[in-house]
């Protein structure tokens, strides 16, 4: 119980700073499947214009409580509220604000990359979505394939169209499912620069991955997830305080490795310019 | 539905329409098992069959039509269960859109595959002899019959797919209903069936929409049978909706 005082004052703290409504606002949440409790009184922030990473192992409830964001699933209890609006009761508004990037790129297969955009822009009701899918695929350079089925593109590419779908419409809030799993450390790099890019245009960040390295590098605040609640939640070098040093020793190791693999098999500047990349 | 539902399921409809053309094989094999059985029982076993003074092609159509659904509802299944499982079902399910349509533009999409199956399917059976004097209103009862039957089927489509956990789970569940025909008059008739199995083919949906459609096609009074034939299809249309309404809202809380 010594841990949830721990995790209250952290969070006591950080709602002091925003007087609008913040991007994302979890209070108490829960959930059970069957008899497994898997949230268990979640509190969450993520202030307008950050990125807040949820870092957990597998199982943590990490996407738990990204499905219940995105309302896709219900919530036992507690609250939770996007832009201001409520889950439960303002599910259409909840949806026009967020958008959900799921763990695995949810991208029509059959369809050209260019046909996916235009579906998404169709069904946002935007003016133009031709041009809109154009803009998008020249945003993630994927203009050269915007032609070709995305059955044939490679997975960073898959990933990249993924979260270009996401980004039509240019919804305030984006979340982002264990966005690198299962990807190399090229096209992983690639997805890192477009989400540092979103940021820096304002659009609100919750991230969700179980990668430590990745949560350091993009994140402004991290909260950690673990036995259904915020074990901890500040930034980095709050948590860098918090944790054993043992863990931030592993954490600094990985990038060296990376950076032998990037060295050895070429190019690592060329970042979102790269194209396929198979 | 209101206007907002019908332009997404318009847009939605328009994406697994395009899906069908790009895999048109989809089409050809809903048509090719009936078109093959056509065949089969006109000019293999239709000469040692007899169900009454028509020529046989005439009297087996309205059984073969019926098959050319049941196998072409199965793609409905295997398409919505591949929408679930790529992830994409969940990613219109979290956009603004209205939410029903997701369903809809899966439903309608299965109804447009199997009118083109059908008119493949009639369209052979012409070329082997198959001949209706039948008037337009005829016809259109034959095609809203049809129509109504593929709707109801469709639905008992949206439940498999929604609630498989394989792929040949998803279009496992449509061969008892291919087979339903052989047990009803589709083939023969129930007269010289023995009294249990002649009791289940009397009573079970596929003979009495064989009879009305065949009664519709020789130009003879339907009877009864159009309104028995009508009434399992809104029952079935019915029961199945709920059932795929529940196993909907089951998998999207």
């Amino acid at each position: 119980m010594h841990v949830s005082r721990l995790t209250s004052k952290v969070i006591g703290d950080k709602t002091t700073t925003a007087d609008q409504a913040p991007a994302i606002r979890v209070r108490g949440l829960t959930k059970s499947f069957k008899d497994l409790e898997v949230l268990r009184g979640v509190d969450l922030d993520v202030a307008r214009g950050s990125i807040v990473a949820l870092l957990g192992s597998n199982g943590a409830g990490k996407t738990t409580v990204v499905r219940i964001l995105a309302t896709l699933l219900r919530a036992d209890g507690g609250s939770a509220s996007v832009n201001g609006f409520d889950v439960g009761a303002q599910a259409a508004d909840v949806r026009a604000s967020l958008s959900l990037t799921g763990q695995f790129a949810a991208v029509d297969e059959i369809l050209t990359g260019r046909e996916n955009l235009v579906l998404v822009a169709r069904l946002r009701h935007l003016g133009d979505p031709g041009a809109v899918a154009d803009a998008m695929l020249e945003r993630f350079s994927l203009t050269d394939a915007g032609g070709r089925r995305v059955s044939e593109y490679s997975g960073g590419m898959r990933r990249r169209l993924d979260l270009a779908m996401s980004l039509v419409g240019e919804p305030p809030v984006i979340v982002l499912d264990e966005p690198t799993t299962g990807l190399d450390p090229q096209a992983r790099l690639e997805v890192w620069q477009a989400v540092r890019e979103l940021a820096a245009a304002g659009t609100s960040v919750l991230l969700t991955t179980q990668y430590l390295d990745e949560a350091e590098q993009l994140a402004d605040r991290i909260a950690v997830l673990h036995g259904g609640r915020i074990l901890v939640d500040g930034t980095l070098a709050e948590l860098k305080a918090l944790l054993p040093p043992a863990t931030v020793e592993y954490v600094e190791k990985q990038p060296t490795l990376e950076d032998v693999f990037l060295a050895l098999v070429g190019d690592t500047s060329a970042g979102l310019g790269a194209g396929a990349d198979e | 539905m209101t206007t907002r539902t019908f332009r997404d399921t318009t847009v939605l409809l328009g994406r697994s329409l395009r899906h069908v053309l790009r895999s048109p094989d989809t089409i050809i094999t809903t048509a090719i098992m009936p078109i093959a059985m056509l065949l089969l029982f006109v000019y293999v076993f239709g000469g040692a069959i007899r169900a009454g003074s028509q020529p046989y092609v005439d009297y087996l159509l309205p059984g073969i039509l019926l098959i050319t659904i049941a196998s072409g509802i199965s793609y409905t299944a295997f398409r919505l269960f591949l929408d679930l499982k790529d992830g994409i079902f969940e990613r219109f399910q979290s956009m603004p859109i209205a939410r029903p349509s997701v369903l809809w533009a899966h439903v309608l999409t299965s109804l447009v595959a199997n009118l083109v199956s059908l008119a493949v399917v009639v369209g052979v059976a012409v070329l082997m002899g198959f001949r209706s004097q039948a008037g337009l209103a005829a016809w259109l009862a034959v095609a809203g019959i049809l129509v109504l039957f593929t709707l109801a089927l469709t639905w008992l489509a949206v439940i498999a797919g929604l609630s498989a956990k394989t792929v040949d789970g998803a279009s496992a569940f449509a061969y008892p209903l291919i087979f339903l025909p052989f047990l009803s008059s589709a083939f023969v008739p129930t007269d010289t069936m023995p009294a249990p199995v002649r009791a289940f083919a009397e009573h079970q949906p596929v003979t009495s929409i064989v009879d009305a459609i065949r009664a519709l096609f020789a130009q003879q009074p339907v009877g009864g049978a159009i309104w028995v034939a009508l009434a399992w299809c809104a029952g079935i249309l019915v029961v199945a909706y709920g059932l795929a309404m529940l196993a909907y809202r089951r998998r999207i809380a």
